[in-house]
């Protein structure tokens, strides 16, 4: 058997994070990836795709309802070895560090599933850390939504240049030791307290 | 004693009633005062709790009763020796039913009166009468197929008549999933702790038929698990804890608390379910559905009756359920195993500088006591039981060969 020749069904919640680790399997040379979002009918899929190797989100709280379908299935053979192998601690805390959890059919070696969930981990935190980026890529755009508007607010109070606007916040934020965005912000909501400042 | 924490436990808690034990010894500063300084973290799966537990996440963790078991047995995916030197509680849990269902069993006579019997030849008859019209078998959900909840919905049908393998399907549920299940008829019924049996009656979907306390009286339900290498490195932190989870016990079982300790739970932190849904574990009063309500006596004890001592007995008997139900084969090596998972001996050298009244054994006859006894104890008088099975069973621990050859399917 090749690498791809394993039937690997990923099951995961999360659309964006299923598509990244099944492009990572697909990239690995993995041909038979199946994703599945729902586990809802997962005992028919399981019997259909006849999975080597299936990958699942430790936060899934379905997890419990899996391995007893596994315990009791005669489409799978009694499987789960779980995680990579039971000797191998480090692997099986970087997993569940990750939040990746993998399990394994029986007779499957050990030294061809450890690829298929180094994949899995380095994917997941990929997605972690993009998701991370992507929490501050928009609370960066709101923070600067909201310094606008208080600019917006204080030129028209005030009759202040942008520039004259701008500076007075920051001026403000580093005597209060505050960010401009917070200082912002009780602008923008002392404003709208008291009353129609802006063409609201 | 000490205020300052010098010994450091993480703990792993599931969202369920039950762990207010373990929640409440870090709220209410029991675990501080021993010098404790506990880290609990909410998890989604037993399987993680267990998964965690087995490689050193956890050093403890509130687990079902018969999952110690399973890991050091063997029939987990990670083995790892596990041991019970407390246990959180006994009873909690309820059978909820379908309206469809209920129907269909009050016309095979079963009444709102939780009585496992009755309820219970009233659900055989609906299944043969299914059987009979070439409908499909009843499917009920329990929360792991290694947990209490498992064991007694199977030893209630089997009791009844009814085989749980081949008459019904029993099907595997994460607790908070079970009223959308009930909802959404995937399944007919389940068997599960509160408050997730209230959460069915109070939406108007289910009907409470049995529970647990009436099933078997003052049963063992959830437990403190601890990875054993821990425990055996880290004996003075081990017996701290202990200590402090015999406070916080006390002081969860005190009607004075219960509405504190339901607010507590209520955090989203915790269980994020409203106070008012807590109260009926607290105080046994049950809301069972279309109005009825009745009112359980040791619904739930997190500490009266010896409620935290970890009795051989419990264990033992969990073991002659894995062995029924085809999970484990009845050797004598499983059996010593099974013996040395539950650990009394820990329990009873943590608590005794407290001066608080210990049993003298380490198992009993379970569904000896007929009526509350008192009885032979260390220091302070203890009160035990009454214990019995509803089918008016004996399990002698002594006897252990001659319970499992007499065990039948149905």
């Amino acid at each position: 058997m090749s690498a791809g020749s394993l039937a690997i069904l990923v099951i995961d919640e999360n659309r964006i994070r299923a598509s990244i680790i099944e492009a990572g399997l697909r990239d690995a040379g993995h041909r038979h990836v199946t994703v599945v979002h729902d586990v809802a009918g997962i005992a028919r899929r399981i019997a259909e795709i006849e999975p080597d190797v299936i990958v699942i989100d430790l936060e899934n709280p379905n997890r419990d309802m899996l391995e007893n379908m596994f315990q009791l299935s005669r489409a799978v053979k009694r499987p789960i070895a779980m995680f990579v192998d039971r000797s191998d601690q480090a692997s099986i805390e970087a997993a569940v560090d990750a939040g990746v959890s993998a399990y394994v059919v029986d007779g499957l070696k050990k030294e061809r599933i450890k690829p298929i969930l180094d994949m899995a981990i380095s994917r997941f935190n990929a997605f972690s850390s993009m998701a991370r980026e992507l929490e501050e890529a928009r609370s960066e755009l709101e923070n600067r939504k909201v310094v606008d508007r208080a600019k917006g607010i204080l030129m028209k109070s005030r009759g202040l240049s942008e520039e004259a606007a701008y500076a007075l916040l920051r001026k403000t934020a580093m005597n209060q030791n505050r960010k401009i965005a917070e200082i912002a912000q009780s602008l923008v909501t002392a404003a709208g307290l008291l009353g129609p400042l802006e063409g609201e | 004693m000490s205020t300052t924490a010098s010994h450091q436990v993480t703990a792993g808690f599931m969202p369920l009633f039950d762990s207010a034990v373990l929640v409440a010894a870090d709220e209410m500063g029991f675990a501080a005062r021993e010098g404790i300084a506990l880290k609990l973290h909410r998890e989604t799966s037993w399987a993680n709790i267990r998964d965690r537990i087995a490689i050193g996440h956890f050093d403890v963790a509130h687990m079902l009763g018969p999952m110690p078991l399973a890991c050091s047995l063997g029939l987990t995916p990670l083995a790892s020796e596990t041991i019970v030197p407390f246990s959180l509680g006994l009873g909690g849990n309820c059978v909820t039913v379908s309206n469809a269902v209920w129907e269909g069993m009050a016309a095979h006579g079963v009444v709102p009166d939780l009585d496992p019997a009755r309820a219970g030849a009233a659900l055989g008859a609906l299944i043969r009468e299914r059987a009979a019209a070439g409908r499909e078998p009843l499917r009920f959900a329990v929360v792991h197929p290694h947990s209490g909840h498992n064991y007694e919905l199977r030893y209630w049908l089997a009791a009844c008549g009814i085989d749980p393998d081949r008459d019904i399907e029993i099907v595997i549920v994460p607790p908070p999933f079970m009223t959308d299940a009930l909802a959404a008829g995937r399944i007919d019924g389940y068997c599960v702790g509160e408050p997730w049996n209230s959460a069915a009656v109070a939406a108007g979907i289910g009907r409470i038929v049995t529970v647990k306390a009436l099933l078997w009286r003052n049963s063992p339900e959830k437990v403190v698990g601890a990875r054993r290498s821990w425990a055996e490195e880290n004996p003075e932190t081990l017996a701290a804890l202990l200590r402090a989870l015999h406070h916080s016990a006390r002081w969860c079982q005190a009607p004075a608390n219960r509405s504190e300790l339901a607010a507590l739970m209520a955090r989203p932190d915790f269980l994020g379910q409203p106070e008012a849904i807590q109260m009926p574990i607290l105080t046994g009063q049950l809301q069972l559905g279309a109005g009825e309500a009745r009112n359980v006596e040791d619904f739930f004890l997190p500490f009266d009756k010896a409620a935290n001592f970890p009795w051989k007995s419990h264990a033992l008997w969990f073991y002659t359920q894995m062995v029924r139900w085809g999970q484990l084969a009845h050797t004598p090596q499983n059996l010593a195993i099974a013996r040395d998972c539950y650990r009394p001996d820990l329990y009873r050298s943590a608590l005794k500088p407290l001066g608080v009244a210990l049993p003298g054994a380490n198992a009993k006859v379970e569904g000896a006591l007929k009526v509350a006894t008192p009885v032979g104890s260390a220091g302070a008088s203890l009160v035990l039981g009454p214990d019995g099975f509803f089918d008016g069973q004996i399990f002698d621990p002594d006897r252990i060969d001659a319970y499992i050859a007499g065990q039948k399917r149905a």
